[in-house]
Parts: structure tokens; C-alpha cells; sequence
């Protein structure tokens, strides 16, 4: 596989080292009533679809960002790359 | 029909016209009391089981393909019950107890051949788990042999014992773990269980669960509605697919594991080795191909094909295991679906829907557990009661910090 680095250019997947479901930087708020509930789905439960997969690569040995690759699970095909820091912005999880 | 070497004999003498179908093709009825989804090993042994040991009737498998198309049509054919955890030793040393008595239960030749497994050791500290794990073993029932070099050169004088990198330090064996016939498998449990009545329906794909007031009613199918008492989801490798008919999110991802076989060649490798430095695993099959593999690819995948940065990785463990393997030719190689778990263990327990159970969770060692899985299905179903060996494998066990982590990993099933 192909990973489309937004500022590298293509780069072959063997580069990064794959972590999984981009949920996991919606990280829950560790204050909340129901925090061990939402800590346990966090860490333990997926969705796991077969199709479309929007998921955490880090490019270990390139410049060491974090990835939100979507790929199809079915074909192995990627249909966007984007840094995972942008994502995280967007979704107001960092300053 | 019974088979024996008379049979055989008598066929052979009269043109071979007296062989039938070993299961028949039934339509689907409009209700059973059990309804299996997942005609592959796990499936069809719950199902014989089910109807054989706790004599229960109105059983059927549902089978999306054709039986034994899946994961048991498409693993490294292993046996082994080389376990160290509480959680999960007794229960394979009782599969593989199950292996061994398996063709005479099930009057079928499955071909089980307890050739022996020998995982390498490469340092004194690999050593010390090693005779851990022996000693586990053997507190549970199962045996274990800590082999020196020259034990190991004697049997296998072909592997790289000076690697330069990676010596061979010694082994831990089990003389009782082998290798099985995998189709053979799936068809002798099919012939039983359809024997004790089982309807085993093929190209059924299951596409709806009927869920009234928190409890099952039935499975929408590709062959229509079938009402159901009880509906027992076996499908390892798609379990979050099916299971998301019922709105149920799992503590599972799907990973695609690849397995290869080279050429056929004489007889070579006299039983399973495994390389303790990286991850590779190999056995010689009754064909003569070595039929070898090693890890996952390492992201979600529903395709059962890999990618070749693993095969180099794998292929680069065999030759740093056996060199000479490098002059065989690779024949073929294919991928299964594997559901990987958060812990590495499988699961085997009723869900919070009425009538609803769930089997899966295998990760990559769902071959070797087939007899104990579904003799341990069949006594969840039958009895609402976890059997004996398998009260470990909770789907709630995440939540309870009981997980059961042979590797020591945590949450990150591509580590598994």
C-alpha cells in the first residue's frame, strides 16, 4: 500500500506503523459521571466495518506525524490522507 | 453410512457406486430451537456437539458460502496446547484432548498427526519463559519437554543453530501437538452433526436478527425469515459484522493473516517448528509442501489477501530459521480474516439479548480450538452454564479487568 502523505508526497505504507480507528483521539473527558463507561468503550470496542475506514497511521521512520488515512477495508484502497493534527484541531481537540 | 477400511475395500471391488453424499441439502424449515450462524469449524462442531452430547433436536447452520470455505479452509492446520495463562490452558489441553480422540467420535479420517511442536529459544532469558510456560503446562495436564541443542540437531540438524544473530539456544517441546487435515475437519463434524439430524443450510447468508423485547425471535436470511429459540453467532473474522445486526459493538478488529505452501518436496521437516526470535512457523504437510506463515499484516482488513511487505518479513524469518528453505519454491500463498481481540483471547458467552450467544475473538489461533469451542458452545446453549474449562472467556471481561493477555500487550489487537 500507498499512503499519500499531505506534505511528504506518496510514501510506501511499510514507513509507518499502524495504530487503528481514528476514534481514539476523541478521547473522552476523564471528569465526566460516566467516565469509566466511556473510557471502556473508548479502549476496548470498535466498529470495525468492512468498507470505509478512517484510521491512525504514524510515520515512524519519515517525519514522525500522525495520520488519519481513510481506506476501504474490503480493498485496501485509500481515499484520503489527512494529518492527524488537523483532524484533531477540527474537532477542537487541540490548541 | 459407517466408514472402514472393509468399506473401502468392498468399493473399490464394485466401482466405487455405493458412495453417497456425507450430508444432505436440506431446505430451510420455518423455525429450529438452535439456530448457528457460521458453518465453518467452530460452527459445525457446536452443532454435532449440540445434537450428540446434550441431545438436542431442531438444530440448524447457517452458512453464508459453503461450509469449511472460511478460516478452517484456510489456516497453518496446527495443534498444540502450549498455553501459559489459567485462562486458556486447561481449555486447549482439553481441544486438544478432543483432537485426540476426534476421528474415532466422529468415524472420519481428519488425519491428525501428533508430530510434535518445538518452539526455538534464542537466549537465556527466552529460556526461562520457556520453562515458565513448560511448567504451566504441565500443572494443567499437558505435556513438556525442554530440549537442549543437541537434542533439537538430531531431529532438525538442517536449521541455522550459529546464526550469527539469533543461535539456537534450545526448545520447548510438546510431542503431543501435530497437525490435523483442516477440511477434513469441517466435513467430519458436518457428516456428524447432519447424521444427528443437524440441517446444515448453505448459501444462507444471515442479513437481519429479529430482536423483540430484549430477546431473539429469529434470523432474517438470504433464504428468508427462520425463527429461532436461540441464535449463536460462530463466524470468527466477520463476528463485528454480524453482531452489528444487533446493534452490538465488540472488543474485536478484523485483521487479514497471511499463510503460504512452497513445492512439494520428500520428506523434510518431520514436525511443526517455530522461530523464537522473529514471528514464523512451520510444518511439512502429508503432500510434502511446507506450509508456513507468520504474522498479521497489522491493519483492519476484510480482504483476504495480504500485502508483500509481509511476505518478505515472513519469508526473511524462514531463512534465518532454515536456510535451505530459501531453495524451495513458493507454490501459494492466501490470507483469512482474522478477529483479532483486545486481549488476545477469544470469547465464548451469552450476550445481553435474550437467546442471542456469541463465539469469536480467535486472533490467529482459532484452528487448534475447534473440538473444545464447540463442545463448549454446545454447553453454553444447551445449558446456559460456561463449561468448565472456558469461564475465562467472558465478553464482559474488559469492563471487569480480566482480561486474559498471554503476550502481555494490552489493548492493541495488531500486537496480539
Amino acid at each position: 500500500m500507498m499512503i499519500d502523505h499531505p506534505l511528504l508526497g506518496p510514501r510506501d505504507a511499510q514507513e509507518f506503523t499502524y495504530l487503528g480507528d481514528a476514534s481514539l483521539i476523541d478521547r473522552p473527558d476523564w471528569q465526566a459521571e460516566d467516565a469509566v463507561d466511556q473510557f471502556h468503550d473508548y479502549l476496548y470496542l470498535r466498529d470495525n466495518p468492512a468498507g470505509e475506514h478512517r484510521e491512525l497511521w504514524f510515520h515512524e521512520v519519515g517525519d514522525r506525524s500522525w495520520l488519519v488515512v481513510t481506506r476501504n477495508t474490503l480493498t485496501h484502497q485509500i481515499t484520503s490522507v489527512e494529518l492527524a493534527r488537523d483532524v484533531a484541531r477540527s474537532r477542537g481537540r487541540s490548541k | 453410512m459407517k466408514y472402514s477400511g472393509l468399506r473401502v475395500i468392498k468399493e473399490a471391488l464394485t466401482g466405487h457406486r455405493g458412495w453417497g453424499p456425507a450430508w444432505r441439502d436440506p431446505e430451510p424449515q420455518k423455525s429450529y430451537d438452535y439456530v448457528i450462524i457460521g458453518g465453518g469449524g467452530h460452527g459445525l462442531a457446536t452443532a454435532y456437539y449440540l445434537a450428540k452430547h446434550f441431545g438436542k433436536k431442531r438444530i440448524a447452520v447457517l452458512e453464508k458460502g459453503w461450509i469449511g470455505g472460511g478460516n478452517v479452509g484456510r489456516n497453518t492446520t496446527i495443534i498444540r496446547s502450549n498455553y501459559l495463562l489459567d485462562g486458556n490452558e486447561p481449555f486447549y489441553e482439553y481441544s486438544l484432548k478432543l483432537w485426540e480422540g476426534l476421528e474415532q467420535e466422529l468415524n472420519y479420517n481428519a488425519m491428525v498427526s501428533q508430530r510434535g511442536i518445538l518452539n526455538l529459544y534464542h537466549s537465556d532469558g527466552q529460556r526461562d519463559a520457556f520453562v515458565r510456560r513448560g511448567n504451566a503446562m504441565i500443572l494443567n495436564g499437558a505435556d513438556a519437554e525442554l530440549l537442549d541443542v543437541d537434542q533439537i540437531r538430531a531431529r532438525y540438524p538442517f536449521l541455522d543453530f550459529e546464526n550469527a544473530r539469533f543461535p539456537i539456544k534450545g526448545g520447548l517441546a510438546q510431542h503431543r501437538g501435530g497437525t490435523v487435515r483442516h477440511d477434513a475437519v469441517a466435513w467430519g463434524y458436518a457428516r456428524g452433526a447432519d447424521s444427528h439430524g443437524v440441517d446444515i443450510l448453505q448459501n444462507c447468508e444471515v442479513t437481519g436478527l429479529r430482536i423483540e423485547a430484549g430477546a431473539i425471535r429469529g434470523v432474517e436470511t438470504s433464504r428468508g425469515y427462520i425463527g429461532a429459540g436461540k441464535v449463536a453467532s460462530c463466524v470468527a473474522g466477520s463476528s463485528s459484522r454480524v453482531m452489528a445486526l444487533a446493534d452490538i459493538r465488540l472488543p474485536i478488529e478484523s485483521h487479514v493473516l497471511q499463510a503460504f505452501v512452497s513445492e512439494g518436496l520428500k520428506p523434510v521437516l518431520p514436525g511443526v517448528i517455530t522461530f523464537g526470535a522473529g514471528h514464523f512457523y512451520c510444518s511439512q504437510s502429508d503432500k510434502g509442501g511446507l506450509v508456513f506463515g507468520g504474522d498479521i499484516d497489522g491493519y483492519n482488513s476484510y480482504a483476504q489477501r495480504g500485502n508483500l511487505p509481509t511476505v518478505e518479513d515472513v519469508c526473511e524469518s524462514g531463512m534465518a530459521l532454515i536456510p535451505a528453505l530459501g531453495r524451495a519454491r513458493l507454490l501459494r500463498m492466501w490470507g483469512g480474516v482474522m478477529d483479532m481481540s483486545m486481549d488476545g483471547s477469544p470469547i465464548i458467552d451469552r450476550t445481553h439479548i435474550d437467546g442471542l450467544y456469541f463465539n469469536g475473538g480467535w486472533c490467529y489461533g482459532g484452528f487448534k480450538a475447534t473440538p473444545a469451542s464447540g463442545m463448549c458452545y454446545a454447553h453454553l446453549l444447551a445449558t446456559d452454564t460456561p463449561h468448565e474449562t472456558a469461564t475465562a472467556y467472558r465478553l464482559d471481561r474488559f469492563r471487569r479487568g480480566r482480561m486474559i493477555d498471554e503476550k502481555g500487550v494490552g489493548a492493541q489487537p495488531n500486537l496480539h
